[in-house]
């Protein structure tokens, strides 16, 4: 379970999380959804303990990050895979190798099983006989699967989303969509991603959080968001440009 | 007159914050250095990057200077009869000071650049955070391997560089120049000692590292896309440079 509270986060004078509240269950689907600069990627970087906190606690089964040193924290990060925006792939090593890099550096298989290994997670995201390419050889769509498939590789319990259908076309938007779906029902893991496109959004979640101006406006079900009567949520689904919140 | 103080001390303010950052940096990687875990091929590989690939550069730069100031000293020394002096002088320069620091200028021009740039894009694509997501700590996968190669290597290339620089100095001196032979090396030798040419591998041992730990520096702390990676680059260099020059001035009066 991911517990946060009360937590504030400002860089230099700019303060972008201003007390977000929020619980996500144990194998639950959570997205948060916000306009650019809402706070929804360090938002993100602080349940991965890649920011912490200036105030308030981020709790991970029972562990707040805060508390850990680095060893314990790369412990915590072991229950999590990411996907990053732009896919973040390790320019310098081939698909198979970024597939396999948790692999080899937390466990001691060998080089041959690694390779294996990610064979099969490329395989569950739909990817085949691409092992020996390099990232710069991918398309957009394929460095996002490889990405998840890095993600995944040393089963997660929990899968972190960052914006996973930005910069895709609308055909591998929705595959990437029906992948996040179909891996939660394969692996059993807790997701949380973090967009601005709606459609995802219903698509993938169990509950919808809107971040606005750093604070939780309104959690629920992707049909209470639907429904929602909370003006500055309900300008954000509907992407009108006509209501409380104004283009910077 | 308070606009130009109050400049000046933003200046001052920013010069010392940086220097706090890059001491804070080198206790981070040292720290890790020694922590372990270790990544071998990492260190094998930054080794052949920083080292082997700096090789050519290294060698021309040496032979060039080592040439070059035989034909200079000649011309001076030739005035008051003491041509037989050249060998002394090249190989003097060449382990004290110029061995050291051409090869640690020529490799913060081509390898810290390349360190910058590479980490620099690494940071600006949030390849540094995924590894961070992975469990993996970036400082002793890519930083420690760097410092350490940076350091060991710019040792390798220096002996590389004295040699080369030295030798350079004896075919102008005996073959171009015509030279005794066996005087221009007796005077070589009798004239430096073993204290010289180690004076010279200290001072490339701390370029070595000057070098390793601003490229990763600048490179671990850049932002703003390409164009920041630019500057990391450019700031990898330019510091680098600076930093050695002006250790060079007080590390050669520590080892006076």
């Amino acid at each position: 379970m991911i517990d946060i509270i009360n937590v504030h986060k400002g860089f230099g004078e700019q303060r972008v999380l201003r007390g977000v509240n929020l619980t996500i269950e144990k194998g639950e689907s959570m997205t948060v959804i916000g306009g650019s600069g809402s706070g929804k990627s360090v938002l993100l970087k602080h349940i991965i303990g890649l920011l912490f906190p200036d105030q308030g606690r981020v709790i991970i089964d029972g562990q707040e990050l805060n508390n850990l040193d680095q060893h314990g924290l790369n412990e915590v990060r072991k229950k999590f895979g990411m996907l990053f925006q732009m896919a973040a792939l390790f320019d310098s090593l081939s698909v198979w190798e970024n597939v396999g890099f948790s692999l080899k550096q937390h466990t001691k298989m060998s080089d041959q099983e690694i390779r294996a290994m990610a064979t099969e997670k490329l395989a569950l995201v739909g990817l085949k006989g691409i092992e020996d390419k390099m990232p710069a050889e991918l398309s957009g769509g394929m460095k996002k699967r490889v990405g998840l498939a890095r993600a995944i590789a040393i089963n997660p319990a929990i899968i972190l989303y960052d914006e996973p259908t930005t910069g895709l076309d609308p055909i591998s938007a929705d595959a990437i969509n029906d992948l996040i779906i179909d891996l939660r029902k394969k692996l059993g893991v807790t997701s949380v991603a973090i967009t601005h496109d709606m459609h995802s959004a219903y698509k993938i979640s169990d509950r919808i959080a809107m971040l606005y101006k750093g604070e939780i406006l309104e959690v629920g079900t992707p049909d209470q968001i639907r429904q929602t009567s909370h003006p500055i949520v309900h300008q954000f689904i509907t992407g009108s440009a006509v209501g409380p919140i104004t283009a910077d | 007159m308070t606009r130009l103080l109050e400049i000046l001390g933003r200046k001052t303010l920013d010069v010392v914050t940086e220097i706090g950052r890059v001491l804070m940096f080198l206790g981070q990687t040292l720290r890790a250095t020694i922590s372990g875990p270790f990544y071998v091929r990492n260190l094998f590989k930054q080794m052949e990057q920083i080292g082997v690939n700096s090789i050519p550069v290294v060698l021309t730069t040496a032979l060039s200077t080592g040439m070059v100031l035989a034909l200079q000293s000649y011309t001076g020394f030739k005035r008051f009869g003491a041509e037989s002096l050249i060998g002394t002088v090249v190989s003097l320069s060449m382990t004290r000071e110029l061995g050291p620091v051409l090869t640690g200028l020529m490799v913060a021009g081509r390898a810290g650049a390349s360190m910058a740039a590479e980490l620099g894009t690494m940071k600006v694509t949030e390849q540094i955070d995924a590894m961070e997501t992975l469990a993996t700590s970036p400082m002793k996968y890519l930083v420690v391997p760097r410092f350490v190669a940076s350091t060991i290597m710019m040792f390798f290339l220096t002996v590389l560089g004295m040699l080369i620089g030295i030798s350079g100095g004896y075919f102008v001196g005996v073959k171009v120049l015509g030279t005794n032979p066996v005087t221009y090396v007796n005077q070589s030798i009798d004239n430096t000692e073993v204290s010289d040419i180690w004076y010279g591998l200290i001072k490339a041992l701390v370029f070595g590292a000057v070098v390793g730990l601003i490229g990763c520096y600048k490179g671990f702390n850049t932002e703003g896309g390409a164009e920041g990676v630019g500057k990391a680059t450019t700031g990898a260099v330019v510091v680098s440079c600076m930093l050695i020059l002006i250790l060079d001035y007080f590390l050669s009066a520590l080892l006076w």
